[in-house]
């Protein structure tokens, strides 16, 4: 191990206790043991949460809010029960401000749809920023070309941080600032304080898709003084289908239903309806109440290990990452984004010599290790990088200095393979 | 298990290393057709020169994987200079193979979408991406540029 290596803080989480707690990360791939670096795509999922979910379905499987037997109370409760917990997680001042969606994309679009369409028209702005995942990207495009809303677009420097220089200007005249708090290809995490704030001065709201950052670090709604907020359950330990839009109740208020349907409404007749009161005026139909309760159990999961000492250890991985890569592969490998671990998570998207992200990936499976490979759904950003394609390794709880060494170990072998000279 | 020999083959590894009638040709008189896989983001512009009835040039632009850049290649020299008809035939051939269950594939000819197999087609150096099939995630980058001719063919030809 190098000197810069080992100079490396060490990871205040006991590692091989969190990955005892993942059964999928005992499995093997292509008769290799798993080594599992595509959390930014989705994390796995601990047993604590699987048993969450399997008791729902074996205890107290009812409908919410319609039944007036047990069961029905305890499933509603256990639902609501997880509301709160949620609330408590992001510290927004109540829980009617938290609404269950399908995932963050759903909460991004019941934004533009709800709000955008009540209060954007013709000659209104838009600003998001080149680090954009599609998500927060094409919603606000639909609106643009229904509405003739103008998209703006906040650039980003060459280690990939938002380039602040224009931003007073860029948000003259907006209505919206919609923006992640962490990339999901370059890592970097946005000062989203300072950013809300701007927005405000200029008389705009801010979104912020913090979908790569609530799994990551403490997430503070009232501390960040954001507007919406949207992140999803299954890159957090919890379920797949749950999400969650967090937005100011005020705001909430005074926006139409999303969808409508059963749960959403207060009162139906034949000349009309009055809608709910919320949060549930936006959660219309059956919730996934499973992946709810799923959701709370997760962020029971992350509470026992400490959002703070998440951070560090990711900080401290990350760092190891950064360092023995580097040194083991110079110039045969870059990786975009910010170089300061203090900048930025652990997504490290990297290119390897010229082998493309693909063949990557298709050489690190046979040593079963998982990394994405493609344009992360940000192609916008990968034109900004003057890429195609980046292969995709993101570091979670459970990953560890073995997976960082296992996969650099691969990227020589991948080099090896692509640069054999055919006969 | 399949093994990354199964997929990168030499034949392939060669065409992806030196890839043949690789560039642009004028539009018109050749026609430009573009194809996507939003899987991985590979983009691929074929170009095509239809003169008469037969295929008097071909070249291929744009970016992507060995698998896909190779079978890029490899289709460019098994459709120059044939007619319209055989090269729909080899695109049939070739969709054919990608299209077999790798737990058929030894010695097996018959194809499970239940169309006729092109009996008469030899795919020849194209027979090395018949692995490709063993690892479905890939089928999409050997076929991009075959879908993309396809389409390029009924554009010049319609």
């Amino acid at each position: 191990m190098s000197a810069s290596a080992n100079n490396v803080a060490d990871t205040p989480l006991d590692v091989a206790a969190i990955k005892a707690d993942f059964p999928l990360l005992s499995r093997q791939v292509n008769g290799q043991q798993i080594v599992y670096l595509d959390s930014a795509a989705t994390s796995q999922k601990p047993r604590q949460v699987l048993n969450a979910l399997n008791s729902y379905y074996e205890e107290i499987n009812a409908n919410v809010h319609r039944g007036a037997y047990q069961i029905a109370e305890q499933a509603t409760s256990a639902t609501e029960e997880a509301r709160a917990h949620l609330q408590r997680f992001i510290n927004a001042p109540s829980d009617n401000e938290i609404v269950f969606t399908k995932n963050a994309t759903e909460a991004i679009n019941l934004v533009a749809y709800s709000w955008g369409r009540t209060n954007l028209n013709e000659g209104d702005s838009v600003l998001i920023t080149a680090l954009e995942h599609h998500a927060n990207i094409v919603p606000w495009q639909q609106l643009a070309t229904e509405r003739g809303v103008e998209i703006r677009w906040l650039p980003i420097t060459d280690d990939g941080c938002l380039d602040m220089v224009d931003l007073e200007q860029m948000l003259d005249g907006v209505s919206l600032f919609a923006f992640s708090a962490a990339s999901n290809v370059l890592g970097t995490l946005t000062p989203v304080r300072h950013l809300a704030d701007a927005a405000h001065a200029a008389g705009a709201l801010c979104l912020v898709d913090a979908s790569q950052a609530v799994p990551h670090l403490l997430t503070d709604v009232t501390e960040w003084d954001c507007d919406f907020m949207a992140f999803t359950g299954h890159k957090m330990c919890g379920p797949t289908g749950i999400g969650v839009l967090w937005g100011r109740a005020e705001l909430l208020d005074a926006m139409p239903p999303f969808l409508g349907g059963g749960e959403m409404i207060l009162n139906v007749t034949r000349e009309g309806f009055i809608p709910n009161e919320l949060p549930w005026k936006f959660e219309a139909g059956t919730p996934p109440i499973a992946e709810i309760i799923g959701l709370g159990s997760a962020v029971s999961y992350l509470e026992s290990i400490g959002m703070d000492a998440v951070r560090a250890h990711e900080v401290a991985l990350t760092d190891y990452a950064l360092c023995t890569l580097k040194e083991r592969h110079g110039d045969d490998l870059i990786i975009h984004g910010p170089a300061a671990t203090g900048d930025r998570g652990g997504v490290l998207s990297i290119c390897y010599r010229d082998v493309h992200p693909h063949d990557l990936s298709q050489v690190l499976d046979q040593r079963g290790i998982c990394v994405r490979a493609g344009h992360h759904c940000a192609k916008p950003l990968m034109k900004v990088l003057g890429v195609g394609a980046t292969a995709r390794a993101s570091l979670y709880i459970y990953n560890d200095k073995t997976d960082v060494d296992l996969l650099s170990d691969a990227l020589a072998e991948a080099g090896e393979f692509f640069s054999h000279q055919p006969a | 298990m399949a093994g990354l020999e199964d997929l990168y083959r030499e034949i392939i590894l060669d065409h992806y290393r030196n890839p043949r009638n690789r560039g642009e040709l004028e539009t018109p008189p050749a026609h430009m057709a573009e194809g996507f896989n939003p899987l991985c983001g590979d983009e691929v512009q074929v170009f095509l020169h239809v003169n008469g009835d037969t295929i008097s040039d071909i070249s291929i632009s744009g970016q992507g994987c060995s698998i896909s850049q190779s079978s890029a290649s490899m289709m460019t020299t098994a459709v120059l200079g044939k007619t319209v008809n055989e090269a729909r035939q080899v695109i049939r051939a070739f969709k054919q193979m990608m299209s077999i269950h790798g737990d058929d594939l030894d010695g097996s000819d018959h194809d499970v979408s239940g169309e006729t197999v092109e009996p008469n087609i030899s795919l020849g150096d194209l027979e090395a991406l018949r692995g490709v099939v063993k690892f479905p995630v890939r089928i999409k980058c050997a076929t991009l540029a075959w879908n993309t001719l396809d389409q390029g063919i009924e554009e010049t030809t319609s």
